[in-house]
């Protein structure tokens, strides 16, 4: 037994010959929230529907809650599991609480949580309307609590902000901090690169069919070894001769006042402290560490190059 | 089995909600109504017992009406829910997969057996409250045209929902429907009839003629209905076609029940295997 909550071990999935996961390994345990992050086509769907057992492995192994989700045990790992797809759809003549009901005698679960879930996803107001009458993002939050019937141990999440708007990003991020907190673990897959990065502990980039990266931030920034970028405001004309003394930079941009460069990360207070020394006054200073969109670009590329 | 009546339940419901069933159940009603009201205008002069005569038209409404509206009822059941995104859902849920099949199937046939049941059963409301003169065997022939038509249906549901597995899109779910809806109900018949004219009755011997009889279901129905019982034959066109065919109502019933268990073995079958 593993103490991990969801693992792929050497996973490889084909079709008809045509290979859509190349031996992708990785795990997930409880109280750990990772994203997913990958272009269209990468192997995010096929990984959570390879999780739900939806869909066997060619080859490698896979585990949910200590069953394999494709064998004779998987409804035991699915009662503990939640699971909101990338597209969410529900009959439209059936209210919020109808199909609130309906998903919860699936899962064996007594109704009566019903309207806590429904009011956590703020959709309490709307559960005795019909579907058809819901925005995109009251579809996306009624996905949303029906994923979490049950309090399962691990929620399985694609794309689950999109029709969103900010407010609700916010309270959907709560949520998921506060199942954290119990000991769920949560897996998203999504392209919304810059609200994931502060709010996962770990970050696994797909490209192609292959795991490029799975870290946490800071361990993927120190791997991609992608420039700092920082930008100087210096007192009136003095921006050009400091830009000659940023040997070792890259310069990006100058103009009377400011100057724009890339250097490596732990580079940054050395040529800050030589610009000082001849001295030019630093009036202000931006620094931009690489982002998830960037390092996630990197990752892209680099996947092309390899295939 | 919580699971199998859950998703049977949704069905019904959903069927409720979006006014299929009253739909389909007016229809029925509607048409077996007309077909009562005007057959009996013509035969009660003459005296013949209009029941039968009302279970013959019946049975001829069905063999037209019920394979297409199971197969309207069906043929999206699964690839539908594929295409909008339902099944992978409801596959993530803890249940076994011909839960989903066989919990459509009891849905949508609660569905289909209301309507008929309503439908024709108004039908015979109406010939009560005429006065008809009928004894307890026509009755048990108009029960009998009702309970092998909800099998019909039955079947054809089933046929349905073999396409919905098979295709890989929903459009090509619908073709195939139509297509095997016009083989099934119109050119089976007709093929069959020409086939033994070209013949001259001499090549073909009886057992493969009973043989191709079988092998449609809506011809098993009718076999079932018209020639299945004594009285019947004397009333219906078919005899010449019956006539040969030597069943016994109850093998003509184990027909009925084969052509609904196949296809649906088939398609949960088929189902199991499917990656979604």
């Amino acid at each position: 037994m593993s103490a991990s909550n969801l693992e792929l071990d050497n996973t490889a999935k084909a079709y008809d010959g045509l290979k859509v996961l190349h031996d992708v390994s990785f795990a997930v345990s409880p109280g750990e929230v990772v994203a997913l992050v990958g272009h269209n086509g990468a192997g995010k769907t096929t990984i959570m529907k390879l999780l739900l057992g939806l869909i066997r492995p060619t080859s490698g192994s896979v585990q949910v809650l200590g069953h394999d989700p494709a064998g004779s045990n998987a409804a035991q790992a699915r009662l503990g599991m939640g699971f909101l797809p990338e597209t969410v759809s529900f009959p439209a003549n059936m209210t919020g609480r109808e199909i609130m009901n309906f998903y919860a005698r699936l899962k064996r679960q007594d109704r009566s949580d019903n309207d806590r879930l429904l009011e956590t996803v703020g959709l309490a107001d709307a559960s005795d309307r019909r579907v058809k009458t819901y925005s995109k993002g009251m579809r996306q939050r009624l996905g949303l609590a029906q994923a979490l019937i049950g309090s399962p141990r691990v929620l399985l999440l694609d794309e689950p902000t999109t029709g969103l708007d900010p407010t609700l990003r916010r309270s959907f991020y709560d949520t998921i901090m506060s199942l954290k907190d119990e000991g769920v673990t949560v897996l998203l897959a999504s392209h919304a690169l810059s609200e994931m990065e502060s709010r996962v502990d770990r970050i696994a980039i797909m490209s192609k069919g292959r795991l490029m990266a799975d870290g946490s931030m800071t361990d993927l920034r120190k791997k991609a070894q992608l420039p700092a970028r920082i930008r100087l405001t210096t007192d009136d004309g003095a921006a050009g001769r400091a830009a000659e003394h940023l040997q070792g930079a890259d310069i990006r941009h100058v103009n009377g006042r400011t100057v724009e460069f890339d250097c490596a990360s732990e580079n940054k207070m050395e040529l800050v402290r030589r610009v000082t020394d001849i001295g030019v006054t630093i009036e202000d200073m931006e620094i931009e560490l690489p982002n998830l969109d960037r390092i996630y670009e990197l990752y892209q590329d680099s996947g092309e190059a390899s295939s | 089995m919580n699971a199998l009546l859950a998703i049977a339940g949704q069905e019904i419901r959903d069927g409720y909600r979006n006014k299929w069933i009253i739909a389909m159940t007016l229809l029925l009603a509607g048409f077996a109504l007309t077909l009562t009201l005007l057959g009996s205008a013509p035969t009660g002069t003459v005296g013949t017992n209009s029941l039968l005569v009302t279970v013959v038209s019946l049975s001829s409404l069905t063999i037209f009406l019920i394979p297409l509206i199971a197969l309207m009822l069906s043929y999206d059941a699964v690839i539908g829910e594929i295409e909008r995104g339902t099944l992978l859902l409801l596959l993530s849920y803890p249940l076994a997969r011909w839960h989903a099949i066989g919990g459509k199937f009891l849905g949508h046939l609660s569905v289909l057996a209301f309507a008929t049941i309503v439908g024709y059963g108004s039908a015979g409301a109406v010939l009560v409250f005429q006065g008809v003169d009928a004894d307890n065997a026509n009755w048990f022939s108009f029960a009998a045209v009702i309970g092998s038509s909800v099998l019909l249906g039955a079947a054809f549901l089933a046929i349905g929902y073999l396409i919905s597995t098979i295709v890989k899109e929903r459009a090509t779910a619908a073709g195939i429907a139509v297509a095997v809806w016009l083989l099934f109900v119109l050119i089976y018949d007709m093929a069959l009839l020409g086939l033994l004219v070209a013949d001259g009755g001499n090549g073909i011997g009886e057992s493969v003629f009973n043989a191709l009889l079988l092998a449609n279901p809506t011809d098993a129905y009718r076999l079932f209905n018209l020639a299945g019982f004594e009285g019947m034959a004397t009333f219906t066109g078919t005899i010449g076609l019956s006539a040969n065919a030597e069943f016994s109502p109850l093998s003509l019933l184990g027909v009925q029940f084969g052509w609904i268990i196949v296809p649906l073995g088939l398609a949960t079958w088929l189902f199991q295997r499917k990656e979604i």
